[in-house]
Parts: C-alpha cells; structure tokens; sequence
C-alpha cells in the first residue's frame, strides 16, 4: 500500500498548531444573542412557582424561558439511529428537575453581565422532593424519577418507568449454574466504576441562526449532525426540513459530543425569537450537567479448574443512568458482550443488567461505551483467579483467550474473523520483560515495583445499524473533493479517510479536499462514534472511489475513443498500454465541464453486519510507596490488533491518549458526590485529570491482524485503548501490596488502608 | 462572576490602605484565588506601580515585596541557596509555570489559604511580614490573625543558620497538596510547618528535645511521631483525616532526614 | 477605561470594562487563538506572553496589560510553524484545541532553557492540559525539533 498504513500529517495540523481560528466560537459572527441556563439546586424537586417577570426587565434581556413556554414533546438527546433505544425521557425545560443541575429556565440577552444577572433575578419556589442517590435503591422504589404518563420506550429494552428501570436484559448460553458448580475454582466479586467525565479541552458550544429560506440552522461542536438534525426537529416539534446543522473542528469528543447536551438550547431561542445565538458551556456546566460514563458495577463469577481452564463467566451489570436515560440500555451491552468474548471456549456463559435511574446527572456516551466497566471487572476477576490458581496472568490468559476463527457466543454469536490477540500477547511480554517483573520487586527503600496486565476488546461499529456514507468528485485539473458525514473530532478521520481515497484513486492524500459534516451536503452518516468511522465509513469511501475510478476510464475511453476494457488508470492519467495513447485526468476533468452527461460525483453507503473487534494487551510497571501507597507509573506498554493501521502515527496517538485517559480514571479522576446529591467535582481544579507528570512512559506497538471486511483490513482504534489500564493497574498494586481495590479510582490512601487491614 | 466597577493602579501605599478601608474595595494580588468567586468590587486596588515585585537579597535577610510572583521565588538563587532548595520545592507542583508566573506571594500568604505550599514553606524559615500600619510581626503570628484592610507589604525572612527540607503529598503532580510540610532546623531547634492539614498551616516545635542539631533515625522517627500527635487534621475531597495524620508522620520523618537531621 | 499596550509588535490603544479580563480582551481584538479551557487556571489554554513570559490570560485583568508588551500565537507564527510542524509529524495536534496555549508555553521553554531534560520538560509544561494525546506524542515532537536545533547550531 501506498499511501494507507503510512504516518502522514493530519490534513489540519498546521492550521491547529499555529492557532488558526478554526473552531465554532472563533468562526461565528458577533452579536449573537448569549444564553445560559439557570440550574436546579436540588436533586429532586417540582417548580411550584416560577416568575420571570423581574429578569425580563433587565436592559439586554431578549428572553426568559421556562417549562410553561416548551412543547410538551418527550425526546432523547442520545445521538443514536432512530428508533433510538434511548427512553423518550425529556422535555426541553421541566417542571420536574432530576438532578442538581437540571435546567430550570433559558435566559438570552445581549452580554454576559446582564444575563448573569437576569439568572439571579428569576424567582423560583421549589417543592423539594426526595431524592434517590444511591443507585442501589432505585430499581423498585415508591420514587419516581420518570412517572410521567407520556414517558416512551421506543424499543423493547425491558424499560419501565414504574419501577424506574431504563433497561433490563438476560442473556447467555449453556447451563451456567451447572458449570460453575463443577469448576474447581470461582472467583466472584464487585467492581465499581465511578461516572468519569470526558473533559475534553472545549466544552459543549452550539450558535444557531435562521437562514435566507427561513431554516434553523445550527453551527455545533458535536459528532452527529445528522443526528442532531432530527433530535432538535422533534423536540421543537418542527419538520425536519427546517433544519441544518453543521460543524467545525471540534475540540475534542470521546462521544461527549454524542449527546445533544447544549444544542436545543440556542435551537430554541433562535426558533422562538428569530435571532442568532450561542450557548458556550462553562467548565462547570460541562462537568456538572452533560455526558460521563455510566457509573457501573460489575459482579461477576468465573469459573475454572485447576489446570487454569476458564469453563464459565456470569455476570450482572448494575448501571447508573442518573436523572435520563441517554445511551443507558446500550451502555449497558458492551460491559457482558465485549469482556466475557475476551475468553474463548466457555461452556456457558450468562449476562444480566439492570439499568437504573436517579437523582444524578444523566450519563451519556464516554469512550469505551460499557467495555471499560465490563473489562475492569471481568480482567480483575481473571487476575484475582490466576492469583488463586497461583498461575502466572499471563499463561492463564494464554490458554483461554479467544481466537481468531472461533464463534462468540457472547459476542452475538459472531465470528472472530480476525484477531492477533495471541501475538498481540507475546509481543507485551517481551518488550514489558514479563518473565523477569512479574510478579513484583523489593527495591529496598520503602519502595516496591511490580507489573500488572489486562486485555481487551471492542467493536468496529453497530452491527447492521450503523450507515456510512462518503462522496467523492472529480474537479477542474484532477483534484478531488470528499464529502463525508464523519465527524473528525480530532482523532484524524478526515485524513485517513483521505488516504484511503488516495490509495484507491492513485494519488497524494493533499489532492484529495474534505468537507465535512453538514446536513444539507454531506451524504447520510450515522456519525463519528462506536468506533465506526475507519470500518464503516472506510469502506463507504472504498466503494465510491471504485465505482467513481470507473467512470474516470468511461469518459476516457469516450475521448481516445478505444474500449474501456484495454484502458488503465494510473492516477494522473488513462492510457492504452498497447496503443501508448493516453489521457490525463485534467482532460478528463476538463471534458467533464462541457458537453457532458457522465457525472463526475459518486456517492456510496456501506453498513457491516458485523462488527468486527480489535484486541489488545495492556501491561502497566508501578513503583509503589508503601508508606503513603502512593502509585508511580513507570512503564505502560500497550500492543494492539486494530488491523492495518491507516495511519500509524496517528493510530498510536489514539493508543496513548485512551491510556493517558484510562490512567486518569484509573488512578485521580474521583466522582464524589455530597449527600444533597451535588457533584463536588466541578471544575478542573477538583477533577484532576493527568498531567504529563502523572502518566509515566507509554510504549505502543501493533501486531496486526487483516480483517477482510473492513476497508483495507482495518478495524477499529478509537475506543479500545482507554479498556486496559484500570484493570492492569489493580492488579499491579495487588502484586505489590496483596491489595485489591475493586473500586475506581485506585487511592493512595485505599492502597495504605488495604495495606494495614492486610498486617503489611 | 467577578465584576470590579473602577480600577485604581495606586501611586502609594497610603492611597491604597486608605482605599481598602472600604469593605467594598479589593487589593488585588495575582488574582487566581479571587477571580473565582462572584464578588464585586467597588475599586479594585492594584499595588503593582510600587515596585514591590522583586527579591532583595541582603547580608542578614531577604526582602521579599508582596508583589514578587511564585515564579520569581522559585528560581532565585540566593533564597534556593539558602533553603538547600527547599523554597523551589515548595512551588514547583503548584498548577503551572504560567500560573506561577501571575501568582503572588503578597496574595498567598494574607489569603491565608489552608492548602497554601508557600506560608508553610515560609513558616518553616524565620519569617516575618512588614504591614503598612501593623509593622513588623512574624509570619506565625500573623498567620494565627483573622483578615483585616491592613496592607501586607513584604516579607523578611532572616538569614538564620538553617536546615531545611520541604516535602508535599499530591495525588496528581499539580494538584494542591492532600499535606504539605517543611522541616527545618533553625538555630539549633527543630520544627516542622505542616500545611494542608487542610486546614490552615501550624507549627510544630520540637520542645520536647527530641531531635538534636542531628539526630539518630529512632530520634528523628520519635520526632516524627510527636508531630504527627501535635498535628490536628482533617477530612475533605483528597483525603481523611486519619490518612492525613499518617501522611504527617511519613513526610516529617522523610523532611527532617533529607534536611540532615 | 483606556489601556495601551503593544500587541504582537503593534501599538495598541482600546477602551476597556475594569474587570474584563485580558483573554477576553485578546480574543474581541482578533487573536482567536487564545482559548478558555476551563474557569479556573488549571488548563494552561489560554497562555499567553506579557513581556515575555507566559502567564494566563484567563486570570489577569486587561487592565493589567496596561503599559505592556502581549504576545499571542498570532504573533509567533514562524516559531510555530517551525516547532508546529514536529507536533504535526507525531500526529500529537488531535484535536488542536489546547495546541496554541501549548505551543505558547513550549515556546517559552525553548527560550528559558534551550536543553531541557526529559523531567524539565514535563515540569515546565504540566501546567498545560490536553485531555487527546497522553502527552507522549507531545515529547517526541519537542525532542525531536530539539535535536533539529542542535543540528542547526552544529552546522
């Protein structure tokens, strides 16, 4: 291959690294009307009374709004394919407020200051109700998060307000009961994965404006503008016609921005007055009331005999979907399907879930989706069975671990197509030096070293759901433009995507020009998430670029006027090896713009009916205080099967950003809630994500596999890589202080507490 | 939000202490901590004008104006010389070079601040502040004061014999301290500064005689564990209490060692 | 109120609010590529030079600025380009969005200390998130353009 699987520059690097302005607020017209939103102080409560009349008054106060003034059509702000398997939970404004944070009134003006403001002066009485925190309690509680009557599931996902259930599921294969009674060993216990937030550099922001013909449009940093098109018609209740949305570069995702968070918000204020206007989410808002992971516990039971044969996983999912229900019954999937299918041969397997509302903020969709929870808990199970075994994790993980060509019963019974897994393995071990770490060192000042590891899995795309869609035209003098409704959110799409149309038309990827996304232009795109964009939407380009190389030798032939068949394409030109009579594409290009008939554009979809999973194996060196239990990392080596990387460079920039952010929730990113159900992690100040001086050293390597399905033998990257660290960071402090920490993050102060409990 | 209605870049110290006799009226020092409340301010006092913003070094102290950013601090070298580095160790984990390039010490130390690395490092030299009208008190007492509109102006920290160590505990590298503390021997006598209890920092002395100009390890361990005992702590977002106390323990036991106890 | 100050070289002259503070400020005059990351000062986004050394625009007052000399990302584009282009070869840019405070203070760190260790380099610039990359990438670009330098110097 010539250009795919080669380290090429992002298409937009120079213009990030110099500052261009190139995100949606440097890039919006001033004046825009600016709005915030006035907040619920309490987890659970009903506006008894609400008066607006004093902030109207304020100089610059354009509108106030508040639940009397929004229609009372319940929608999901997931960015699924509709019927979206999300709960039809919300109202644009609510009399019931769920959670600390909830919105209470939409205030636009001119400026800051006087909408500051105008949010003091609105006059609310609360009914306070009591709230449910405790995600325990919620299944089955006499209180109701969602008891209103016109509350919708609009797929069976075993919803049910009435008992405030958001989705439930039992699924497995063979007798588990049966198998686990006959193993040697079970290993069962409870992992706890806290609701970690995305924290992506830019927080949520949309402007939106009407246009010439009276359309709404919306300029919005998010990952699914198609998506957005249709959640912002059916909560206005207005046609779908009547919208457009586009996007910029966005400052970073990680599904955060798989959530219509802030875009209803100026949708409807500019709908409703007419007027251009913005919504820029402060950092406090973006942590308090957006998209995190869905907090999770995992208890799972696995079974083996003494020879380390894995017979059995069981395992139940308790999720949190806080105040709604946003990508809750889907979440919830990924923590059963991709952590037991890491595990190959089982004789039985089951997975059970409850997903639950509370008084907390809804999740949404963080990188990992479910699989990070699920992972954390099925890989601590299995190093806590190896530990019990007295085998070493690795030979454990060696004689179970799935293989490429076996069914996955867990796994919607696929078929494991491609997987280097196994070398993926061998390859950690040798360049980490398993053999002479594990399982931990004395360095003799207080100070201990040890290794741990985990594997993991995810998807490449929704199976049968997901569409992607890419156009591709050829122009005056032979350049090309791509038309996709991908959204690259800075992992790098638009430019592999790029090189696979180059590698396809036979060109540099600099001649290849991509736009992207806007609803009105660019071809349907389910969107940027599920780690669908290089499988799906590769492969949609693969297939335009084919069908569009076809047309480029018709119309040659048409010129020289010989059989297509005899004709090649080299990628500056068609020729008649025979003959030598050639064509260039410019001509071609040229002749395209007079007297002709033969469109120079094509447009193809692609969906898989399969979803194809990339393997990797994560191996993590600390050093551990253990005076204080303070954790240091010192060596992280990551070895990945995503299939041909498109572009190495950047696939490995996904690697050691997934693992700088699974270290993050790993270690210091702690969700603490106050008993009045408020988040105490409101800012950048008391969330602490890594620095540079908290990862340590990350090495990455690939052992590729080839995937015949996806485009070029490519899978996926994006989400995988944030999968491993928690669990190869438990189990490394277990081998250096005989602690497991079964709950996220891993303190120092949980380690040393471990430590006295255990007589260390 | 913050908002300030007039700006006022003063031309003394006079017009400044006059103006901030105002409760509506602010000195403002580097402004991270301020900024993030949702006061307002009638006239924000600016003191940046007076010259206040650097280090003299003299043969028996260092005055330190209360304008002199963390930065500055952090890479002087006579006060590092002096400290065997321990005054850069005290800073160099504190958010970022871009922010300790606005931060002052003037807002640091009359803020007052619970987590503050710098009064816990500057407790554990011989320290004192120079206010406008309250002249010359040493830096544990002041730090013992409620806030008033006096003006803090510098601070003078003599050159007593020292020996000294700062060590902190932070969850993440930048993040404030989960406990600070800066052991030092000054003049013979021991004591260690304990910030970040959370509370406000105190200071320990070694009354009892245990350590002396250099102890053996089962002094300075005793050592340690008599300012863990006389160290009250606390429970917040980082850390408990009972963690805090232990951590107490470690750090003086590790400060007095690396300072040459 | 009037400040004065040169921005990127220039003279400059703008009536002001006392509490505005100087991202704002560098932002209604054109200079985008000064960021808000969060309202804390703990994201480095939206560092900028105020005579010389970087600072964070979010927490200091415009007023300040006052009698100063500013610099942005704008006013740096060769560095950037130059040093840019090894951010760009790692494929460590991802989203861009935390790039120019980044770049702003790697800049200042080129200029502070042209040989900075391995630990130097990732004290000096822990005061600058980026929540894409894991910082790795970050490192083999500074190193890299590092080592060009030398060659630079050395030829």
């Amino acid at each position: 291959m010539r250009v795919v699987n080669q380290p090429v520059m992002k298409k937009d690097a120079m213009a990030l690294v110099t500052g261009k302005p190139v995100f949606m607020d440097d890039l919006v017209p001033e004046g825009a009307l600016l709005i915030k939103v006035k907040r619920s102080p309490h987890a659970h409560a009903l506006i008894e009374e609400i008066d607006v009349s004093r902030a109207l008054k304020i100089p610059g106060i354009e509108a106030v709004y508040t639940y009397k003034d929004v229609p009372n059509l319940r929608f999901t702000m997931a960015g699924q394919t509709y019927p979206e398997p999300s709960p039809y939970d919300r109202l644009i404004l609510d009399r019931h407020l769920r959670f600390v944070g909830d919105a209470v009134a939409i205030v636009a003006g001119t400026d800051e200051k006087a909408v500051e403001k105008a949010m003091r002066l609105i006059k609310v009485r609360y009914q306070i109700l009591e709230p449910i925190l405790d995600f325990h309690e919620a299944k089955d509680n006499p209180i109701l998060i969602h008891p209103e009557e016109n509350w919708e599931a609009k797929c069976p996902v075993g919803a049910d307000n009435h008992r405030n259930l958001c989705a439930s599921d039992v699924s497995g294969h063979g007798d588990i009961e049966k198998v686990l009674s006959e193993c040697d060993e079970v290993v069962e216990h409870t992992y706890h994965v806290k609701a970690n937030q995305q924290a992506m550099m830019e927080t949520f922001r949309t402007y939106a404006f009407m246009d010439t013909y009276g359309r709404l449009n919306l300029f919005s940093s998010t990952q699914i503008v198609f998506h957005v098109r249709r959640i912002i018609a059916n909560a206005l209740g207005i046609p779908k016609s009547k919208v457009r949305v586009s996007k910029p570069r966005i400052g970073g995702g990680f599904g955060a921005k798989q959530t219509v968070v802030a875009e209803i918000y100026p949708a409807f204020v500019t709908w409703k007055t007419g007027k251009p206007s913005k919504i820029i989410y402060t950092r406090e808002e973006s942590q308090i009331a957006s998209s995190p992971r869905h907090e999770m516990e995992v208890t799972v039971r696995v079974g083996a005999m003494k020879d380390g044969r894995i017979r059995g996983i069981d395992l139940y999912t308790l999720s949190n979907t806080g105040a709604y229900g946003e990508h809750g019954p889907t979440t919830v999937g990924l923590s059963g399907h991709k952590s037991i299918s890491l595990y190959g041969r089982l004789e039985a397997h089951r997975f059970a879930y409850d997903v639950v509302y509370t008084n907390r903020m809804s999740a949404g969709a963080y990188r990992g989706y479910g699989a990070t929870q699920g992972i954390f808990a099925v890989e601590s199970a299995v190093n806590e069975l190896a530990d019990r075994l007295h085998m070493d994790p690795v030979a454990l993980r060696e004689k179970n671990m799935v293989k490429e060509g076996e069914i996955m019963p867990s796994y919607y019974n696929e078929k494991n197509t491609s997987c280097a897994l196994d070398r993926c393995m061998a390859r950690a071990k040798a360049m980490m030096g398993w053999n002479e770490k594990f399982p931990k060192r004395e360095m003799g000042n207080g100070k201990v070293r040890s290794v741990g590891v985990a594997m993991a899995m995810q998807g490449s795309g929704i199976s049968g759901v997901d569409v992607g869609s890419a156009s591709v035209k050829l122009n005056d003098e032979g350049f090309y433009v791509l038309r996709i409704g991908a959204a690259d959110m800075g992992t790098g799409c638009d430019t592999i995507l790029a090189q696979m149309a180059a590698e396809c038309l036979d060109c540099d990827y600099q001649e290849i020009t991509v736009f992207g996304a806007d609803t009105d232009a660019s071809p349907y795109d389910s969107g940027s998430y599920a780690s669908s964009t290089t499988f799906v939407t590769g492969q949609a380009v693969v297939k335009a670029c084919t069908e569009l190389k076809q047309r480029i030798r018709k119309k040659a032939s048409q010129l020289l006027e010989l059989p297509e068949e005899d004709l090649e394409f080299d990628g500056k030109r068609v020729w008649d090896p025979a003959s030598g009579k050639e064509v260039s594409l410019a001509q071609i290009a040229t002749s395209s713009m007079s007297g002709n008939d033969l469109a120079f554009e094509v447009t193809e979809s692609h969906s898989s009916p399969t979803s194809p999973p990339p393997f990797m194996v994560g191996m993590v060196e600390i050093e551990v205080d253990k005076e204080t239990g303070k954790v240091e990392i010192l060596d992280y080596v990551a070895v990945v099967d995503c299939g041909t990387p498109v572009n190495p460079n950047l696939a490995r920039v996904q690697t050691e950003g997934g693992i700088a952010q699974g270290i993050g929730m790993a270690l210091y990113e702690n969700i603490q809630y106050n008993e009045k159900g408020k988040l105490r992690n409101n800012s950048l100040m008391q969330y602490k994500i890594p620095t540079r001086q908290d990862v340590g050293r990350l090495r990455v390597e690939f052992e590729s596999s080839y995937e015949e399905s996806g485009p070029f033998g490519a899978k996926s990257i994006g989400e995988i890589v944030i999968n491993t660290p928690s669990p190869a960071l438990a189990h490394a402090v277990h081998n250096a202080t005989g602690v497991w920490i079964r709950e996220l993050p891993i303190t120092p102060e949980k380690i040393l507490k471990g430590m006295m409990e255990h007589g260390h | 939000m913050l908002t300030i209605k007039e700006y006022v870049k003063v031309k003394s110290l006079e017009e400044a202490y006059e103006l901030n006799q105002k409760r509506t009226n602010h000195i403002l020092g580097g402004m991270l901590m301020l900024r993030l409340g949702s006061r307002n301010i009638q006239k924000a006092i600016d003191l940046s004008g007076l010259g206040l913003d650097s280090i003299e070094e003299e043969t028996l102290e260092f005055r330190i104006g209360c304008m002199t950013t963390l930065r500055a601090l952090e890479t002087h070298e006579g006060l590092n010389a002096y400290t065997g580095g321990a005054v850069r160790e005290s800073l160099r984990h504190i958010v970022g070079v871009q922010f300790r390039n606005l931060a002052t010490v003037g807002g640091s130390i009359f803020g007052r601040f619970g987590f503050s690395d710098v009064l816990t490092m500057f407790l554990g030299l011989d320290t004192y502040v120079e206010l406008y009208k309250g002249g010359i008190l040493p830096l544990e007492e002041f730090a013992k004061k409620k806030r008033d509109t006096d003006i803090l102006v510098r601070l003078i920290v003599k050159k007593t014999p020292v020996k000294a160590a700062y060590q902190s505990f932070r969850l993440t590298r930048t993040d404030f301290p989960v406990l600070a503390l800066m052991a030092s021997c000054l003049d013979g006598e021991w004591r260690c500064a304990v910030g970040a209890r959370p509370g406000r920092a105190i200071v320990v002395r070694d009354q009892d005689g245990i350590l002396k100009e250099s102890g053996n390890q089962a002094e300075i361990e005793r050592f340690a564990a008599y300012v863990k005992e006389k160290t009250p702590t606390g429970t917040n977002m980082r850390a408990s209490a009972e963690y805090r106390s232990h951590l107490v323990q470690v750090l003086a036991k590790r400060a007095v060692e690396q300072a040459g106890g | 109120m009037e400040i004065k100050l040169e921005l990127n070289g220039k003279a400059l002259k703008a009536e002001i609010e006392p509490d505005l503070f100087l991202l704002d400020f560098l932002r209604s005059v054109g200079m985008k590529s000064v960021k808000r990351g969060c309202d804390t000062s703990n994201c480095g986004l939206c560092t900028v030079f105020v005579d010389d050394k970087p600072v964070l625009s979010c927490s200091m007052l415009a007023a300040r600025a006052d009698g100063h000399k500013v610099t942005t990302l704008e006013g740096l584009q060769a560095e950037a380009e130059e040093f840019g282009a090894f951010v760009g070869n790692q494929g460590a840019e991802q989203c861009g969005f935390c790039n120019p405070g980044f770049m702003m203070n790697a800049i200042a760190m080129f200029r502070e200390n042209p040989d900075p260790t391995d630990e130097e380099i990732l004290e000096y610039l822990s005061g600058n998130l980026c929540r894409c990359s894991g910082y790795e990438g970050q490192l083999r670009a500074i190193k890299a353009y590092l080592a060009f330098r030398k060659e630079e110097v050395a030829e």
